[in-house]
């Protein structure tokens, strides 16, 4: 056995010829390194390369399954953003019709209320206008009756009739015109 | 080696046995040198075939083993052993390469995988029933490892930063004041070209050692005291129980010298990468 380096050697010699532990045997040298080599250039060759190669295509498959998932984000978003602009314009749409509605409700209470003023008066004014016809109407009936009236009592009074007499007649005639001028004229001062 | 640690005390070597009085066969350095299997001159070089040699083989076979087998057709999405080899690869990748070495980290993965696996499966070696032995205390492995490293940073260093680029940037250091370089440059100069390679290989030299010589002597305190005496049971049950607790205790330390070993091999890669301290 031939050495690199020869350390303490066994005290005294107590066991014979036993080589101190550090010693190092060229042979064990040797077969260390070869040991290494062996397990390196197999490994860096063979086994490690598979490796690398499945977890960069690992890392890849990662970060394309996030970016997609990013991507569906980032969609749903745009149509959650596009879905409540179109329900804001609707709410607006909703709240504009229904201001629309009550203007419009308002105009058609106005303008009903407005034909039944109308109607009220033209009705009133109907009934005015009949009013005054029946008023007229009676006061000349009453007129009439009330010469007959008096003709009748004067002619009882006078023991004599009257009523043929176109004198009386006039007179009487004559009698209510200045009456009712009277009244007339009466009524205009009161 | 329990057989010749078995011959030196005998099998009825026992604590207060009138019958075969002997004395605590401590275990000393013998329990690291294994008779030759055969040896044969290659190359005009005597090479010796043990159980070291053999325990190598099984360690280099099982590691290649299972790599190869983990990452034999490996998915997206990974099953079975290719979860537990993709653990393994992202924590050299993103624990030590590219958190050490930076952005250039992922060239250096295959070599510090490499280191990381092939030490830890040799330590492990050493609670391995029928193994028993962690490969890496033999000195001549650790120090082939830390050679390896050495030829890898040093050439390496020398390509990136040119030899006197190098050299300047190892042995002047930047913002110390002048005359201070007249102690440091030869203090960085032994302390990085001859100091380094060797406290390399004897951090995990002498880790796997001690802990070997540690669970070697309580468990054959545990057979010694083996008696029927109250010392003797008493003894031997607390000697067998620290046996258990250091062996789980080296389970951590085989892994976390694996672990400081791949860590440095990273550590020097990126100083000679990069010149900055």
């Amino acid at each position: 056995m031939s050495y690199l380096a020869a350390g303490i050697m066994a005290a005294g010699g107590s066991t014979e010829e036993m080589p101190s532990v550090l010693a190092v045997p060229i042979d064990e040298l040797v077969i260390g390194t070869i040991a290494f080599f062996v397990v390196f250039g197999v490994l860096a060759k063979v086994a490690l390369p598979n490796i690398k190669k499945t977890l960069a295509a690992r890392t890849e498959a990662i970060e394309g399954g996030i970016r997609k998932a990013e991507e569906a984000q980032a969609e749903a978003q745009k149509a959650l953003e596009e879905y409540r602009a179109a329900l804001a314009s609707a709410r607006e749409e909703a709240a504009a019709i229904r201001t629309q509605a009550q203007a419009d409700r308002a105009a058609i209470v106005e303008e009903a209320r407005s034909e039944a003023r109308a109607a009220a008066a033209a009705v009133t004014a109907q009934a005015e206008a009949q009013l005054a016809l029946e008023r007229s109407q009676a006061q000349a009936q009453l007129t009439r009756q009330v010469g007959d009236v008096a003709m009748v009592l004067a002619g009882k009074i006078v023991g004599q009739s009257l009523t043929d007499d176109a004198r009386v007649s006039a007179t009487v005639d004559a009698f209510l015109a200045d009456l009712e001028s009277q009244a007339g004229s009466t009524g205009a001062m009161s | 080696m329990s057989g010749a640690i078995l011959a030196a005390g005998g099998l009825d070597c026992h604590f207060e046995n009138a019958a075969n009085p002997c004395g605590f066969p401590a275990p000393g350095a013998e329990i690291f040198f294994f008779n030759d299997i055969v040896r044969f001159d290659v190359l005009g070089q005597s090479v010796g075939f043990n159980k070291v040699t053999i325990l190598i083989v099984i360690a280099v076979v099982a590691v290649l083993g299972f790599f190869l087998y983990a990452f034999r057709s490996p998915k997206l999405v990974p099953r079975g052993a290719q979860n537990v080899g993709e653990v393994g690869y992202t924590f050299i990748r993103d624990g030590i390469a590219r958190d050490v070495i930076g952005k250039e980290g992922d060239r250096f993965v295959p070599y510090l995988f490499s280191f990381f696996f092939l030490v830890w499966a040799f330590n492990f070696l050493a609670i391995v029933p029928g193994a028993q032995f962690p490969i890496t205390s033999v000195f001549a492995i650790p120090v082939a490892f830390a050679l390896i490293v050495y030829f890898t940073w040093v050439p390496l260093g020398i390509y990136r930063q040119g030899f006197l680029g190098f050299f300047k940037n190892m042995l002047f250091p930047p913002g110390v004041p002048k005359p201070m370089y007249i102690l440091l440059a030869p203090i960085e100069l032994i302390s990085n070209i001859i100091v380094r390679p060797f406290t390399h290989a004897v951090r995990l030299f002498a880790n796997m050692f001690a802990g070997h010589l540690l669970i070697a002597t309580f468990s054959i305190a545990a057979f010694y005291l083996l008696s029927f005496t109250i010392v003797g049971m008493l003894g031997s049950i607390a000697s067998f129980t620290l046996t258990i607790a250091l062996t789980a205790f080296e389970l951590l330390i085989q892994a976390l010298q694996a672990y400081i070993f791949t860590l440095l091999t990273a550590v020097y890669i990126s100083g000679a990468l990069h010149a900055e301290h």
